[in-house]
């Protein structure tokens, strides 16, 4: 079986912590656990002038990839609830196809 | 683009299906806690009824599949262990006391009719004052009670100064062109985007006032632009901070908080000076073209510059980008509302959509209403008042619109100064509604504490006990949450079903249960004539007899359940197409029958019929404060930016959401900070002359350094509830710096984002008195309160009222 991954194109996430709530709410996690979490860079100004400001939701090792949910046919629970629309959930090799046509993407898997 | 979700799983067949143990349930959810907006959701309960997920129904054209963090955690707040269960009732001498009797609902409706009666035969029903908050699904259910149980006109919201939130601009639209105007993401249509052949990707989209992902105001969900944005669209943001969408932004006018007037002005100038207007809807569709464009003549980029601290050639980039990029969608938010000259600001911006040509057109801004002619709003049920009670509302004579019936709501400040001075009359008892106006939308709030005091019989009802209950209720009663409730929403396209899938604890009853319980006490004939017994009946006998949903076709809440959402026809362009007025003429439903860019009715009264700015009361540059006010407090400040997990004052009792955010906070350029000796971290006093509040530094560079940025909203769940402390409402409350009665001369738009402060680092020296004590035991601050301007009406030649019932003549209710 191919091994699954997640593609997050940073680019359009507005650091709405839906996908840090969905995950708590998936996997039954106190408040301050997290199998992800937004992490911030900027507002930053740049020496053109232009603002450095982006979010990147990064999976923790509490994140399974939602091995349940995806065993069930469902998608993972941040995938399906992000508001930005920009979480892709599949094989590494779609993924990989994803990640060609959306700059400032990040694909992540898990540890074996 | 679009994720694939599984078809077997999320069905869109059926409402309502099996999956194993769980019945999944498609509807839709609002309040409380609130949002704005009513997104679609599968709740999945157990075979005991019990509610144990929640996520977003991917087959909803609306918010398809995606749901946000706070719905997403529905589970942990129904099962919060601090929910309001039973009636309670309290001694009045026990006021600010934990001191609670749990009694029946009988008992509860006993206490209610009692005052009620009392009251109506002593004052008149006139003497008693509903509110309620905002986004809760409230919006007609408390009016409802308000109009039909205590059969008073008198119902607003929460000590909402100046009505200011929304109701500037939707007053303000209904006067320049006669309906709600909205940015068109494509939502008021069945299919979305690219799927909708009529449909075009705006190219740009400004962001004007609000931060839409965040605030989804006004039944917008803000994700809606980011959706675009990755189709294509530029954006243009006006916003005092650096919001993420700013950082995408072509443009960010980084205006002075308040001045918001003057930059659309500014824009209006260079459009028209370049010559970049529409002139085919200049000439066939407006009216007073040429008053507007002698009234921006003075706006010249350069001055504008000057008022609103920013680039001359940024307001001329946006303005040219504005008109020349086609369509493009206007999404403007509260803080067009919150200074004094809230309707000239809102009609100065929607003179622009009209000049750029996006009125009602695919890609720029919609003209929109609620679904099937259905008026579940703020005067619902208005019509079965008396008429000669209804001419009592309080606020009728504050301004011309209100005089002439464009207002929406009895006039907060008015209710505030009637509760103060019983002029016209006395207010002797209060009914509040999933609001909490000392916690957050009731400005002064020390004043407004000290004026619920004095009443004879406070009421709340709400989901958990809150500050404002705790501070003044002589009664409070237990409601239901969303998943608890039957009701639908047709606060715009589409109609949508609110299915009940669980039980509420104990004795919580949804507001439209509610309904029936108090007005079948105080008002039993009218139900009995209705025909109402129960939530469901409520929701049919509005859906078949004040809309056309049911009307002809006789449709009621089954169906609409069934159905879950229901998209009617919404063309484009319906001001061709005669759609706009009743008599079928082409043209739009106003006086002259166009688009006003001089507001003819605004002239008959004397008041000034194109836009114009004034400096807020209480500014760096206003003439109304002497220049040692402003050594004193020299900093601007700003109050109300959303945040994503609380909903204004709500969700602070959700550990899940208060991990994101644990304290309240001032937001700050480090330079500003460094000038008055405070860090990162560090507790400070925000002061004006009318009172201080405690705030948490951040630092964020995009400020200019003469502003800073507060919460609202704060109150602290763990805190003791009872005075001095109710719940630290006060401690951090920015609302003991803002200002009662110091609205715009329309009656609309009040200074919460523009007034003037000073900070200080917290010590122990100088916190020996919090603002809890200083207001519950000391009498709060001493200073001069402001009173009402009160400008009556001068000139009726033309008749508001004729105007007014034209305006609603064949809507099907009257």
């Amino acid at each position: 079986m191919s091994t699954n991954a997640l593609v997050i194109n940073y680019e359009y996430c507005t650091g709405c912590h839906t996908c840090e709530v969905a995950c708590q709410v998936e996997h039954n996690l106190a408040a301050g656990q997290y199998g992800i979490k937004i992490l911030q860079d900027g507002p930053r100004q740049l020496e053109s002038g232009k603002w450095e400001y982006n979010y990147l939701p990064m999976p923790t090792s509490l994140c399974d990839l939602c091995a349940d949910r995806v065993a069930e046919g469902r998608l993972p629970k941040c995938v399906h609830h992000c508001q930005a629309g920009i979480m892709d959930f599949g094989t590494v090799e779609e993924m990989a196809e994803v990640v060609e046509g959306k700059p400032n993407s990040v694909m992540f898997r898990l540890k074996d | 683009m679009a994720l694939e979700y599984n078809k077997e799983l999320y069905r869109d067949d059926v409402y309502q299906w099996q999956e194993g143990e769980l019945t999944a349930t498609r509807t839709t959810a609002w309040g409380g806690p609130g949002c704005h907006n009513g997104c679609a959701v599968i709740y999945y309960t157990d075979k005991d009824g019990k509610l144990v997920n929640i996520e977003g129904d991917p087959n909803s054209p609306f918010s398809r599949g995606r749901l946000c963090l706070r719905c997403l955690n529905y589970v942990e707040q129904i099962n919060s262990p601090t929910r309001l269960l039973h009636p309670m009732k309290r001694a009045k001498e026990d006021r600010g006391k934990d001191a609670w009797e749990q009694i029946s609902w009988d008992e509860a409706l006993d206490i209610i009719d009692k005052n009620v009666k009392c009251i109506q035969r002593e004052y008149g029903p006139e003497s008693i004052a509903a509110m309620m908050g905002t986004g809760r699904n409230v919006c007609w259910q408390c009016p409802v009670i308000c109009y039909w149980a205590f059969q008073s006109p008198n119902f607003c919201l929460g000590f909402l100064s100046g009505d200011a939130c929304m109701l500037p601009r939707s007053t303000l639209n209904f006067a320049q062109n006669g309906g709600a105007l909205i940015a068109d993401m494509s939502q008021s249509h069945p299919l979305r985007y690219e799927d909708d052949p009529e449909y075009e990707i705006p190219k740009l989209v400004i962001m004007w006032g609000n931060n839409p992902v965040v605030s989804n105001s006004d039944a917008f969900l803000g994700h809606w632009i980011v959706d675009v944005m990755q189709r294509g669209a530029k954006t243009i943001v006006v916003d005092p901070k650096l919001t993420w969408m700013a950082s995408r932004a072509d443009v960010w006018l980084r205006l002075r908080p308040g001045t918001d007037a003057a930059l659309a002005m500014g824009m209006t100038h260079v459009i028209i000076e370049e010559d970049l207007y529409d002139h085919d809807f200049v000439s066939r569709w407006s009216y007073g073209f040429d008053e507007l464009v002698e009234a921006a003549k003075e706006y010249t980029p350069e001055k504008v510059a000057e008022i609103c601290w920013v680039d001359a050639e940024d307001i001329r980039k946006a303005a040219r980008m504005y008109a020349e990029l086609h369509p493009a969608a206007m999404q403007w938010g509260l803080k067009v509302d919150q200074s004094p000259t809230g309707i000239p600001c809102a009609q100065a911006i929607n003179n622009l959509v009209a000049l750029t040509g996006n009125y009602d057109v695919p890609g720029g801004n919609i003209q929109t209403d609620q679904p099937y002619r259905t008026d579940m709003a703020y005067n619902c049920g208005l019509q079965d008042v008396p008429e000669e009670i209804r001419a009592k509302r309080i606020g009728d004579k504050i301004s011309p619109l209100h005089t002439f019936g464009f207002s929406a709501t009895a006039m907060s400040d008015m209710i505030l100064h009637a509760i103060e001075t019983d002029d016209p009359y006395p207010i002797k008892m209060m009914w509040f509604q999933s609001t909490n106006p000392i916690a957050n939308m009731g400005t002064e709030a020390p004043r407004v504490y000290k004026a619920l005091m004095k009443l004879d019989f406070v009421a709340v009802a709400d989901i958990f006990m809150t500050p404002t209950a705790m501070a003044c209720a002589d009664l409070v009663l237990p409601i239901a949450m969303c998943p608890e409730r039957n009701s639908f929403r047709t606060w715009y396209t589409p109609m949508r079903a609110i299915t009940k899938v669980c039980e509420a604890p104990g004795e919580a009853v949804s507001d439209e249960e509610l309904i029936v319980k108090v007005v079948g006490k105080c008002n039993p004939e009218l139900l009995e004539r209705f025909g109402i017994h129960d939530d469901v009946e409520l929701l049919d006998f509005f859906l078949r007899e004040r809309s056309d949903y049911g009307g002809q076709l006789g449709r009621d809440f089954h169906d609409l359940k069934e159905e879950v959402f229901n998209y009617p026809e919404l063309p484009y362009k319906k001001y061709e197409k005669g759609l706009c007025r009743p008599d079928g003429s082409v043209g739009f439903m106003t006086m002259t029958g166009r688009f006003e860019f001089s507001i003819y009715p605004f002239k008959q009264w004397g008041m000034p019929p194109v836009p114009y700015f004034e400096e807020p009361p209480e500014s760096p540059y206003s003439d109304k404060i002497d220049e040692a006010y402003k050594e004193e407090y020299p900093l601007v400040l700003t109050t109300g930016a959303r945040m994503w997990q609380y909903f204004h004052s709500e969700h602070r009792q959700f550990p899940r959401m208060r991990q994101i955010q644990p304290d309240p906070q001032v937001r700050m350029n480090p330079e500003t900070a460094e000038k008055y000796g405070v860090i990162e971290g560090d507790w400070v006093w925000i002061e004006n002359h009318r009172g201080r509040c405690r705030q948490k530094v951040v630092f964020d560079v995009t400020y200019d350094p003469r502003v800073i940025a507060a919460d609202h909203g704060w109150w602290f769940p763990e805190r003791d509830p009872e005075a001095p402390s109710l719940y630290g409402v006060f401690d951090s409350n920015i609302n003991n710096l803002t200002s009662q009665m110091q609205f715009g001369e329309t009656g609309y738009g009040a200074p919460y984002c523009c007034l003037m402060c000073k900070i200080y680092k917290c010590t122990e020296e100088n916190s020996k008195v919090l603002p809890g004590v200083q207001v519950t035991e000391l009498g709060g601050w001493e200073y001069e309160m402001a009173q009402p301007n009160v400008r009556e009406a001068e000139n009726a030649d033309v008749n508001g009222n004729e105007l007014n019932e034209a305006l609603y003549a064949g809507r099907g209710d009257e």
